[in-house]
């Protein structure tokens, strides 16, 4: 559904990404990995259309969207859940997953989407009036999941959903992220630093390094590819 | 204690005025982060439509003030659109010392194109609202000054509503918390920043015909004065914060007057800046603003 070819972006004179070129079929999870500064963010920005590329194209749905505005590439069904989470601090929960629906009209589908988002996160309904920049790091990464699901999308990309996140609440995100993805139909591209996680709940992996891709496959063989767990996974126990 | 309450409700006037153009300084850099200066002069375009309208509507009537302050407001929100489409959004991408400079230079080209279109030489403000003086317990009240309190509180309670309570005004406040997020939820900045322009700008006018109500000599410089006035309120309430600038410039409006009222009154603008000084000295952010640490 998402198809991502010879994506080049620069900042100014330093470029960030050569050549990349990525697949997202749907209804799956597929996971970009890699190291800090190796384009991961880039990639993302540049897809939901925060960032130019120099040259190559992106298309959804059988659509170029290389060039679009990012509020129209969120109109056409990708959410992003931006890295360090972004939310709306001075904003109530309320009011951020009202600003999540934004392109939504329909108040009935709204409301059904809102009773999903609580569903999967009965933390949020308690916080409701509270305004999001006084919640935990867990608890904004659920707003800011819950935001972009409130946009109703077809391709959910997350930056670092365990990034600055209490340990317990890491795998209480990548279940839901699993659900999400099980129970919507909703593909997702997650980027992570935690391989071993992101490599267990995605189907297939792509390998990031300094802005070109080093290895991709299916995610089973990669967590046995003996040059990756040198890389990224090496020193880092399973978490049993 | 009579002269008090009259000083009191004269200062009342005075900010409440200041409160109408302060506020779209602070809203315009809450959202874009810089300082609009041509907004003094959008005020100014807003007081000389009220003079066009009003002369041709009957004197001394509610409906015919309230018709010509709707047209100001009206004129205004379109001219604040147009700048900014025109003039600040080609820039935005750049450094923000390009909009700034370039704010400085169309509020120079308001002044300079008013004085070629309007004329330089002051005109009289026709005293569109019925002007009455009203007695009550030895305090006298104009009917401009009840006018100008009453319209002030009106716009500033709807613009409370509009910025609080509707879709557009929570996506001007997200788009002024963050930029990136609010496009990745879908909203257009462009059309939030136009719809900030147009309520600031509205506000400004309706500042301008009330200024003009009670200093009625209008001229193309006269945004000048009450233009720094009301970018001082913004500043002093903390720029960027809604309910701080209409503070601010109530406590501006208030200083200025009991200073005018007194024996130091030649010395009223400087005291009115040395009580921003101080009260920055103490509140860097202003009275309700708040340094927020940006995240990388």
């Amino acid at each position: 559904m998402l198809e991502v070819s010879e994506l080049f972006v620069s900042y100014g004179a330093i470029s960030a990404l050569r050549g990349i070129s990525l697949k997202v079929d749907h209804g799956s999870i597929v996971t970009l990995i890699g190291g800090n500064g190796a384009g991961k963010t880039t990639t993302l920005r540049t897809i939901s259309g925060l960032l130019r590329p120099r040259s190559g194209t992106v298309t959804f749905l059988g659509e170029n969207i290389t060039q679009l505005p990012a509020h129209k590439i969120v109109a056409r069904g990708i959410g992003h859940v931006p890295e360090g989470r972004m939310v709306f601090s001075n904003l109530t929960v309320n009011e951020n997953l009202a600003m999540g629906a934004y392109l939504c009209k329909d108040k009935a589908s709204i409301a059904r989407d809102r009773d999903y988002v609580f569903g999967i996160f009965p933390r949020l309904r308690e916080r409701l009036k509270q305004s999001a920049g006084t919640l935990s790091g867990g608890e904004q990464q659920m707003l800011a999941i819950g935001r972009a699901l409130m946009g109703e999308p077809k391709l959910l990309m997350l930056d670092e959903p365990s990034l600055g996140i209490a340990p317990r609440l890491i795998s209480t995100i990548f279940e839901k992220i699993v659900e999400i993805n099980r129970d919507r139909k909703i593909s997702i591209l997650l980027v992570e630093q935690n391989a071993n996680l992101a490599l267990e709940i995605s189907s297939h992996a792509y390998v990031l390094e300094t802005g070109s891709l080093s290895m991709d496959g299916a995610s089973a063989d990669l967590r046995m590819n003996p040059q990756l767990k040198a890389a990224y996974l090496g020193g880092y126990k399973q978490p049993k | 204690m009579s002269e008090f309450l009259q000083q009191l409700i004269n200062g009342l006037s005075l900010g409440a005025i200041y409160a109408l153009i302060a506020l779209g300084y602070t809203m315009v850099y809450g959202v874009l982060r810089f300082i609009n200066f041509a907004h003094s002069d959008v005020f100014m375009v807003g007081a000389f439509i009220g003079y066009y309208v009003g002369r041709h509507l009957p004197e001394g009537t509610v409906w015919g003030g309230l018709i010509a302050m709707a047209a100001a407001m009206a004129g205004c929100a379109v001219l604040g659109i147009g700048i900014e489409r025109l003039v600040y959004r080609p820039l935005r991408s750049g450094p923000t010392l390009n909009v700034l400079i370039t704010a400085i230079g169309m509020s120079l080209f308001l002044e300079y194109s008013g004085q070629l279109v309007f004329g330089a030489t002051p005109r009289a403000f026709p005293s569109i609202f019925p002007a009455k003086l009203i007695e009550v317990h030895g305090l006298i009240v104009s009917m401009n000054q009840v006018i100008v309190i009453v319209v002030a509180a009106v716009l500033m309670v709807a613009l409370e509503f509009a910025v609080f309570k509707t879709k557009i005004g929570t996506a001007m406040r997200a788009v002024a918390l963050n930029p990136k997020a609010a496009q990745l939820v879908g909203i257009n900045i462009d059309v939030v920043i136009s719809f900030t322009f147009g309520l600031g700008s509205a506000l400004a006018g309706a500042g301008g015909v009330l200024y003009a109500l009670n200093y009625p000599s209008i001229d193309p410089l006269m945004g000048l004065v009450p233009g720094l006035k009301a970018f001082v309120a913004a500043v002093l309430g903390g720029v960027g914060n809604i309910p701080g600038a209409a503070l601010g410039a109530l406590i501006l409006g208030m200083v200025e007057t009991f200073v005018d009222g007194s024996r130091w009154s030649t010395y009223k603008d400087a005291i009115a800046f040395a009580t921003l000084i101080g009260i920055l000295l103490f509140r860097p952010a202003g009275l309700l603003g708040r340094f927020t640490a940006e995240k990388v």
